[in-house]
């Protein structure tokens, strides 16, 4: 009798130690999985990045691909995908940054609710229709306003980027917003600050660290976004200008992936170091200098 | 009029200043065109899209020879890609969630797996793409096909279910497991029957928010599945065959300038998977409120 349930102890001691294990696997999947696919963008990417010469490839402007003498210059897409980026956050971030103090200090609760579910059924909306979308409204109205013979161009992509960075600038705003103690405005306000007052002058400095978080991660969606891009930035590589075709790093991948040769191909995911590179820098930038600084409140 | 007066009308007056005032239209204006842009994508989706729904656009091939230029592979094909991938990335992003809120005592592995999470949330998906096809379908010789999308995926959607399953976990109130381990249950046994059952919605919502992103996704599938459009030939096969996802079929139909109404066709459809995947996390996220409120 004791036997058996000291026995029964044992395998039960077991199975816990056996699920911790497994448990403990899943957890590192994580881990395993950025350094897979860190050797792995370095690997196809790395080599061709110094057989064209980090320099031709960084700071070249010549992209001839398929030329008899190919030239790999990737500046004029580096450039573009700069552009368009910072053009993005120039329009969106305010835009947001504006809605999301709507909707955590002005509108009463059931709209506010209504508004959030808006800007949710707005970041789940796939990137492949905003990408329609420009291509059919955004594009012919770019082209109709500004004389232009073609609407594909930089300023369409940032328009449709803009919108796409919406819903990332206004969910993170509003919840640094909302993480601001009420202690502070109402301090404000007793002092005899006016509402508005109160929420420029003393919750947005308190949740700036979370909103500078907003827009870093605005950064990040902009710069990777590469299905809605195609769609209307002409894709025809040239050193960016507002109203001219464009081809940013993304979409220079996808538009020659299918047809490239073997260096060819290497050098197209050179240029996806390139902006793995680009991306790392944002995120571990997000994740260590800005989340803690936004933790001040919690 | 004396100073007393003056001031006394001063104070029972609002004060209006015209800074308050712009920035208060900016707001407002803000609001409203973020609001209309959206109500403009639906319903302008909704008026192409919607006339060229119907039973046979849902339910055949495209073909040249039949006339036909329906959706149904595409929908098969999603729906594959959607349920290979929840297999995979479910189990795990579960197991990694309960090791990291149950067993794991804050220190630096912990650590690094917030950070490796957070890394992956922020990798584009046009990146995934990439490495999707030169490791899974290169260098493990899976070529084109619809399991190597979806093992793509599984690393992409693994964020968001180890996240969301985290947080649910945490909102199971701490006396619930100081009874169970109280009464002499093990560590195992609580969370089976108490923890995970608790957690459900939480879960569940988990694995909606996938659905979302999986069936939105584009960049990362267009060079791991590919843009095979035939009907599957038979179940188990068909996994290892190209197959383009809605959106990716968009794509392709778009980038060629024709059959533009079949484009918003899929359009619509993806937008009504997108409101029908929100609504059904928000119910759930409720149900998760109301189970653990007053207990705590």
């Amino acid at each position: 009798m004791a036997d058996s349930l000291i026995r029964a102890r044992r395998t039960k001691n077991r199975m816990e130690r056996v699920f911790e294990w497994i448990f403990l696997i899943c957890a590192c999947a994580a881990i395993l999985s950025v350094v897979v696919i860190t050797a792995y963008m370095l690997i196809s990417g790395g080599p061709a990045v110094f057989k064209v010469g980090i320099g031709d490839f960084l700071f070249g402007t010549e992209w001839a691909p398929t030329a008899s003498d190919p030239k790999f210059g990737i500046l004029p897409m580096i450039l573009a995908s700069l552009c368009a980026t910072f053009g993005a956050i120039l329009i969106g971030v305010p835009i947001g940054i504006f809605t999301s103090i709507f909707l955590s200090k002005m509108a009463p609760k059931r709209a506010a609710k209504f508004l959030k579910s808006a800007v949710e059924l707005l970041a789940g909306i796939p990137s492949v229709v905003y990408g329609l979308i420009g291509m059919i409204i955004v594009v012919p109205a770019v082209a109709a306003i500004f004389n232009l013979p073609t609407g594909a161009c930089l300023f369409s992509a940032i328009i449709v980027l803009a919108i796409m960075i919406l819903p990332t600038v206004i969910s993170i705003s509003e919840t640094s917003i909302r993480a601001v103690p009420g202690y502070l405005e109402e301090a404000s306000l007793g002092l005899g600050a006016t509402k508005i007052q109160t929420i420029f002058k003393v919750v947005i400095p308190a949740a700036r660290s979370g909103i500078i978080t907003s827009i870093v991660l605005g950064v990040g969606r902009a710069i990777g976004e590469t299905m809605a891009v195609i769609m209307v930035a002409g894709n025809v590589v040239n050193l960016p200008e507002l109203f001219g075709s464009v081809r940013l790093m993304t979409t220079g991948i996808v538009m020659e992936m299918s047809y490239a040769d073997e260096f060819h191909k290497s050098v197209l995911f050179a240029i996806g170091l390139v902006l793995f590179v680009f991306i790392m820098v944002i995120n571990i930038s997000v994740n260590t200098v800005l989340k803690k600084a936004s933790k001040k409140y919690e | 009029m004396s100073n007393a007066e003056i001031s006394a009308g001063s104070l029972t007056k609002k004060r209006l200043r015209l800074s308050d005032n712009v920035l208060k239209g900016l707001i407002w204006a803000s609001t409203i065109l973020t609001l209309a842009i959206l109500a403009g994508i639906v319903i302008y989706v909704f008026v192409q899209g919607l006339p060229s729904l119907s039973w046979d656009f849902l339910s055949t091939a495209p073909s040249e020879l039949k006339g036909t230029i329906g959706v149904l592979p595409m929908i098969i094909n999603t729906l594959y890609i959607v349920v290979i991938t929840l297999l995979i990335s479910t189990p795990v992003g579960i197991g990694a969630a309960i090791y990291l809120s149950e067993y794991a005592k804050k220190g630096k592995l912990v650590k690094l797996i917030e950070f490796t999470t957070e890394i992956l949330a922020g990798i584009p998906s046009i990146i995934y793409g990439l490495f999707g096809f030169v490791f899974f379908c290169t260098f493990m010789q899976l070529q084109y096909s619809i399991i190597a999308g979806a093992l793509t995926l599984s690393i992409m959607v693994l964020p968001t279910i180890i996240r969301t399953t985290q947080e649910s976990l945490k909102s199971v109130p701490f006396s619930y497991r100081e009874g169970a381990l109280g009464m002499g249950s093990t560590r195992l046994h609580t969370i089976r029957t108490i923890l995970l059952p608790c957690a459900l919605p939480g879960i569940l919502s988990a694995v909606i928010l996938s659905i979302g992103r999986i069936v939105g996704e584009s960049a990362a599938l267009i060079f791991t599945a590919g843009i095979g459009y035939s009907m599957p030939q038979n179940l188990l096969g068909h996994v290892s065959s190209s197959g383009a996802t809605l959106t990716v079929q968009l794509y392709q139909y778009a980038m060629r300038g024709e059959k533009l109404g079949v484009s918003f066709g899929i359009a619509a459809v993806l937008i009504i998977i997108v409101i029908v995947i929100n609504f059904a996390a928000r119910m759930l996220s409720k149900r998760l409120a109301k189970k653990t409120e007053g207990v705590s």
